[in-house]
């Protein structure tokens, strides 16, 4: 094992798929000359050359449809985004194109395509860089979303990805890239769609995904100090959903706390907290608790910012004041 | 047959563009890709997708190309290198220019051809993949059928940079562009072999304006009360349907019963066709299902 940081294992991903399979691609913003907006593409051009590491013009809707026919036709791009807020302006290739072709086509085609970007807010970006919307992704039947928290999985979650034969939404979270962690030396798959037991306890289910699963981790350890015994279940992908594992956890704990970093409002915390609700009613010992972020736009004063963004002591708040433990 | 109901949901017609498609689509070769709008019948039957399929795919049935789920507006077939039918004003352009970046990316010769209205010109993907396939150098055919509307609203209503739009293509860097009577199959064709030989020949793309016209209403729930009948009468006239076979035959090249023969072949076809579509059972419920995902 050796300790790297989760940007490295994005790159390491990457490096190992191209160096895998000539048909996989880099396309983006700025992903070649420049080294990427984030560095996580830093060096491949130089490795790979501008056939494989394709510098784009600041054209998000042709270049993602791009990628979603150089998919059809067989390559296999990984597409990077500047930011996750920037697919809306590509939402109709990803949602209209890429997660129907197949289905419209009555099975003919396949999307073997990867859209990279990173997500999430809490460094004073302001309110149009600070969003995720992998929520969004997450209720379009045709895509797959990945929200990996750790190195680890950031690194097997991406190589899956990029072997899918399906678009895969791969949300990256900035606030993790410089987080650290283990990986294996030799190389590894981490599959889509298992949700993974981050930490195990007996008296309440944290459930989360990528950063809030930071938050939720340092929840378990404050809650750890007043003998308060949490697991913590990291869903990884959003779509597919892994359900069995968090039920499974919730039946064991009898409690359970849904942490959404995004909106709160119709977010996927929503549907997280119905379908435990509705699945665990018997096991659990009150409703599902929940964190989501503020129903506000993102400020860029950093006081106000993190205002908004759900902080360990919201779930600890949250647990107190539904179950009293 | 929608009329009587066997056909529903939108349904665009194609008649008055057909030179368009038997022109430009003749040219192309096997390994060659065409993507298209909603507006899509032509250019399937043109690139030789059977017409059994196609009308079962419009009567919604499991023997259609897309076993039903696609529609009239949603047709493909990846034998044929047919990768849609697509109902998105403009949202074909990136789709294409990812099909032409393959062919290059395996340094083959093929083409995609992109075929778009005018009505597309003014989203921002036009735009945007004119200039990305400029800047690659990708091998793609940018096809424009002007038949003057969009939807409802004429290209002068909705558009202040004149009514040619092949100078724009210029504008962007792509050096081959050409402008060509949409109602003449055959400068239809040449038109098209040209702007082939020149992609082929690794210029780049390459751009096509043909000036057409639709017949019919956008689509069959178009009462059409925006144009005056005498622009349709005009165009009528000059019905490639009818002008073709007037100059095979005055140029002595068929004979008036070697015509017929033709047109009663095609009407059998046609009929032979219907009878598949009804004979072809509803997709079964768990199609629902299917396709989604690899």
């Amino acid at each position: 094992m050796t300790e790297i940081t989760f940007r490295q294992a994005l790159q390491r991903g990457l490096r190992e798929a191209l160096d895998a399979d000539p048909n996989v691609f880099l396309m983006g913003e700025d992903i070649g000359k420049y080294d990427g907006a984030y560095a996580v593409t830093q060096g491949l051009l130089e490795k790979y050359g501008p056939d494989r590491v394709r510098d784009t013009p600041i054209s998000e809707a042709a270049f993602v449809g791009a990628g979603v026919g150089a998919a059809v036709a067989g390559l296999r791009p990984v597409v990077e985004l500047m930011s996750m807020s920037f697919s809306l302006v590509a939402s109709d290739q990803i949602v209209n194109m890429a997660a129907k072709i197949r289905y419209m086509s009555g099975g003919q085609l396949k999307v073997p395509l990867v859209l990279r970007a990173p997500t999430g807010g809490g460094v004073q970006l302001a309110a149009t860089h600070s969003q995720s919307f992998e929520n969004w992704y997450a209720s379009v039947p045709g895509l797959k979303v990945v929200t990996p928290s750790t190195p680890y999985d950031a690194l097997g979650l991406l190589r899956s990805s990029i072997e899918d034969d399906n678009p895969v939404v791969f949300a990256e979270n900035a606030l993790l890239y410089a987080t650290r962690g283990d990986v294996p030396d030799g190389e590894y798959l981490v599959p889509i769609g298992v949700a993974d037991v981050k930490r195990t306890g007996t008296d309440i289910t944290l459930v989360g995904w990528a950063h809030g699963i930071v938050t939720l981790m340092a929840a378990a350890e404050k809650l750890a100090e007043t003998g308060v015994s949490a697991e913590v279940v990291d869903l990884r992908s959003l779509r597919p959903l892994d359900m069995e594992t968090v039920i499974e956890s919730v039946e064991k704990t009898g409690r359970a706390l849904v942490l959404d970093e995004n909106w709160r409002t119709a977010g996927f915390g929503a549907e997280l907290a119905a379908e435990i609700g509705y699945r665990s009613s018997d096991y659990l010992d009150g409703p599902v608790a929940r964190v989501g972020g503020t129903d506000t736009p993102s400020p860029y004063s950093r006081p106000l910012e993190q205002l908004g963004i759900p902080q360990v002591a919201w779930v600890i708040d949250e647990i107190e004041k539904t179950y009293g433990i | 047959m929608y009329t009587r109901g066997q056909v529903r949901g939108f349904l665009h017609l194609y008649i008055g563009e057909e030179a368009i498609a038997v022109g430009a689509i003749s040219q192309l070769l096997p390994h060659d890709y065409i993507v298209t709008h909603y507006r899509d019948h032509g250019h399937a039957l043109a690139r030789g997708l059977d017409p059994n399929r196609v009308m079962a795919e419009l009567f919604g049935r499991i023997d259609g190309l897309s076993k039903g789920k696609g529609g009239s507006m949603h047709l493909f077939d990846t034998e044929k290198g047919f990768i849609g039918g697509h109902a998105i004003v403009g949202g074909q352009f990136p789709l294409a220019a990812g099909l032409a970046l393959s062919h290059q990316y395996r340094k083959s010769d093929g083409v995609c051809v992109v075929f778009f209205g005018d009505g597309s010109t003014n989203q921002g993907t036009y735009h945007e993949v004119m200039n990305l396939a400029a800047v690659w150098k990708l091998p793609i055919l940018f096809f424009l059928e002007n038949n003057l509307y969009g939807m409802g609203s004429r290209f002068d209503r909705v558009r202040a940079g004149g009514e040619d739009f092949y100078p724009g293509a210029a504008t962007y860097g792509i050096d081959h562009t050409a402008v060509v009577d949409g109602m003449d199959v055959m400068a239809v064709q040449e038109a098209t072999k040209l702007a082939l030989e020149s992609i082929r020949s690794g210029n780049g793309p390459a751009f096509i304006e043909a000036k057409t016209f639709r017949f019919q209403g956008h689509s069959m729930a178009d009462p059409v009360k925006y144009r005056d009948r005498l622009e349709t009468e005009a165009w009528e006239a000059r019905d490639p349907l009818n002008t073709f076979p007037r100059d095979l035959l005055d140029q002595n090249l068929f004979t008036e019963a070697e015509m017929e023969e033709i047109r009663s072949s095609v009407d059998a076809e046609v009929v032979v066709a219907i009878k598949f579509a009804e004979d072809s059972p509803f997709p079964p419920d768990e199609e629902l299902f299917t396709d989604i995902y690899a």
